[in-house]
């Protein structure tokens, strides 16, 4: 759920400023931030601040600074450490033998962390891809004028507030073997024989685990879209209208183009959550059944402190962050291209 | 809603604006509203069963075919959560309840504080090398807890803060700092800068501006960060999972995922405490729920 990066900042821009029939393409919102900035630049000149401000500058920082730096540094320098050796525990006495690149070149050949990586892909896979359409769908129902429309809003809202762990908890009882609700609802409507074991096969367990988590964060895409619908001015939808587009065409023509900045904002959130996946497995299956649900992330925990190979645990986890920054990297490129494209900046 | 107020400053487009007005008050089709019904359905019935459950006696849950109205009340899950003792499951949740309020008002608290200076200085000011701050800052944001849960643990146990609520307060807020900042400072640009301008000719000092006048015109940013913090601080389960161990500062995630771990079949306990975990965060969430539209249209959207 957290939150992105400046190269949004063109998308928003090209979506505000693009709808050229109903606003002049330079309306109140284009050059906020290009006339603010020159506006800065009067101000400094004006009052000849810019000398003072890089110590000021660094004193209003520094708090943020050791917060946020004071704590997380050396575990990371540590972490590096550790992926090049062999440690066989986490004391920081504790034996160690430097091998190299070593760890890392295991794990390219470590044929449980190429299974993990396949599930773990399939898993961010799928549940963006549905997270993403459903949230689209949702959005445009929460944008409807409903009769009960705040009640279909909190409704949404609901599982983006329930913590990960208490939602996985819930499916897990809910998808119980022998006594759950979810049994018990499916054979008394006549639509399964017989109870199932939901969790009990690796295919079946990653594919419930999926649904749990498109529960669970639907919400949070919907209510981007719901924010990104916001923007979009009535008008070019209605004049669409007027000009004989029905619904399916208006959808695809003018709001779903008009929605791809925050779809891809939604894309990146997820995916990038999605491949560090760890809270709703480790609840749900602890990897199982016979590793079939294993992530990279539950794998990196389990070898780390179940194993207790921390250097191998630790190299896996820096792969992680080398993905994951990877990941990020891509679609910053893919938003401010596709910013520029869109006629932004 | 989506219906902006742009039109209203000319007159001739006054007319057409009131057509549309006219158009939007038209309530959906019905179809419409039966999809809405079964979406809320999908979304509740899952949160209704949890509250049934927890009510239910324990033999009436485990029965097949289950019955979906329980034969008498059973209060007993919820009068262990408020009255048990710490050290048994039940009476876990609450004391658990308790920390986890504990950890996200400090790390909320910590990481506004310092945050509102940092956003103030990177809107605000120009200094050399302000973009490598803020990408700085957004890295610690993007490490999975997983990298650095295992030379953080030690730490930790060498300053003693281990199984502590301060520890955990420490740790939170270092991944909610970058997180709040980030938010503050696109809630501050977005204010434009005539309005330091007039302050310091008024003359107003930085601080003051800052406090007096930034602040309060960026109030839905704050509260948004403040929400999403809040969330982000009550949904946190792997370092809480590693560094707590005892009633002592064990938070609600640790406890339901313990739970549901331990006492597979006891649902009636598991479903109280889920709902008793979910109530915070659901009750801010519904009451600040504005700020949450706001807050993705800022943070995300607009960047």
């Amino acid at each position: 759920m957290g939150h992105v990066t400046d190269s949004t900042a063109p998308a928003t821009q090209s979506r505000t400023g693009s709808p050229a029939n109903a606003d002049p393409p330079h309306g109140p919102a284009g050059p906020r931030t290009s006339s603010s900035s020159s506006y800065s630049k009067r101000f400094r000149r004006t009052y000849g601040t810019s000398r003072r401000s890089g110590g000021l500058a660094a004193l209003l920082l520094l708090p943020a600074a050791v917060v946020v730096f004071g704590l997380v540094t050396y575990p990371v320098l540590r972490t590096v450490w550790l992926s090049f050796n062999r440690v066989l525990s986490p004391m920081p006495t504790a034996p160690s033998e430097f091998v190299g690149f070593k760890n890392f070149i295991n794990a390219f050949t470590d044929s449980d962390l190429i299974a993990a990586t396949g599930h773990t892909i399939y898993f961010t896979l799928v549940s963006t891809a549905a997270e993403i359409v459903l949230g689209v769908l949702l959005g445009q129902l929460m944008a409807q004028k409903l009769r009960f429309r705040w009640l279909l809003r909190a409704a949404i809202l609901l599982p983006w507030a329930l913590p990960t762990v208490v939602s996985a908890s819930m499916w897990r009882y809910l998808l119980n073997a022998d006594y759950g609700p979810i049994n018990a609802l499916l054979t008394q409507l006549g639509i399964i024989g017989s109870y199932r074991s939901w969790l009990g096969t690796p295919t079946s367990a990653m594919n419930m685990i999926i649904i749990a988590d498109v529960w669970k964060n639907t919400s949070i895409a919907a209510f981007f879209v719901l924010a990104g619908l916001a923007v979009i001015p009535n008008e070019l939808r209605e004049a669409a209208s007027v000009d004989g587009a029905g619904a399916v065409r208006r959808f695809f023509s003018i709001t779903l183009p008009l929605l791809r900045p925050v779809i891809m904002v939604v894309l990146v959130l997820r995916t990038i959550e999605a491949f560090k996946v760890f809270d709703i497995v480790y609840v749900m299956t602890r990897g199982g059944p016979s590793n079939g649900t294993q992530t990279v992330a539950v794998y990196a925990y389990q070898t780390a402190f179940s194993n207790q190979n921390f250097g191998y645990g630790s190299a896996i986890a820096l792969l992680i962050v080398v993905v994951v920054l990877l990941l990020a990297v891509a679609y910053i490129r893919m938003l401010s291209t596709g910013g520029t494209a869109d006629g932004g900046r | 809603m989506s219906s902006g107020g742009a039109g209203s400053a000319k007159p001739e487009r006054g007319k057409a604006m009131s057509h549309r007005r006219g158009m939007n008050d038209r309530y959906a089709p019905v179809w419409m509203h039966l999809v809405a019904v079964v979406v809320i359905l999908v979304f509740l019935a899952p949160f209704a069963w949890l509250a049934i459950a927890s009510v239910t006696a324990p033999s009436d849950l485990l029965r097949r075919p289950l019955r979906w109205w329980p034969q008498h009340l059973d209060l007993s899950r919820w009068v262990n959560i408020f009255t048990g003792d710490a050290n048994t499951p039940a009476g876990g949740f609450r004391s658990a309840m308790v920390n986890s309020a504990i950890v996200a008002a400090g790390t909320v608290a910590l990481s506004v504080a310092v945050a509102v200076l940092g956003a103030y200085a990177v809107s605000r000011l120009r200094f050399r090398g302000r973009g490598i701050t803020v990408l700085g800052f957004l890295s610690t944001y993007m490490i999975p807890p997983i990298a650095i849960v295992i030379p953080l643990y030690l730490i930790l146990v060498q300053i003693g803060l281990l199984d502590n609520r301060l520890g955990l307060i420490l740790v939170y807020s270092s991944f909610i700092t970058p997180f709040v900042l980030w938010t503050l400072t696109n809630f501050f640009d977005a204010l434009p800068r005539e309005i330091d301008e007039a302050a310091t000719i008024d003359g107003a000092g930085r601080m003051r501006i800052l406090w007096q006048v930034l602040l309060p015109l960026a109030k839905p940013g704050l509260f948004s960060a403040i929400l999403f913090a809040t969330m982000l601080c009550w949904d946190e389960f792997l370092y809480a999972l590693i560094f707590t161990s005892t009633p002592a500062s064990k938070t609600i995630p640790v406890a339901v995922a313990e739970f549901s771990g331990k006492f597979a079949t006891d649902f009636g306990l598991l479903s109280a405490g889920g709902l008793l975990a979910a109530i915070p965060p659901v009750v801010v969430a519904l009451v600040f729920q504005r700020y949450v539209t706001a807050g993705l249209a800022a943070g995300g959207v607009k960047g």
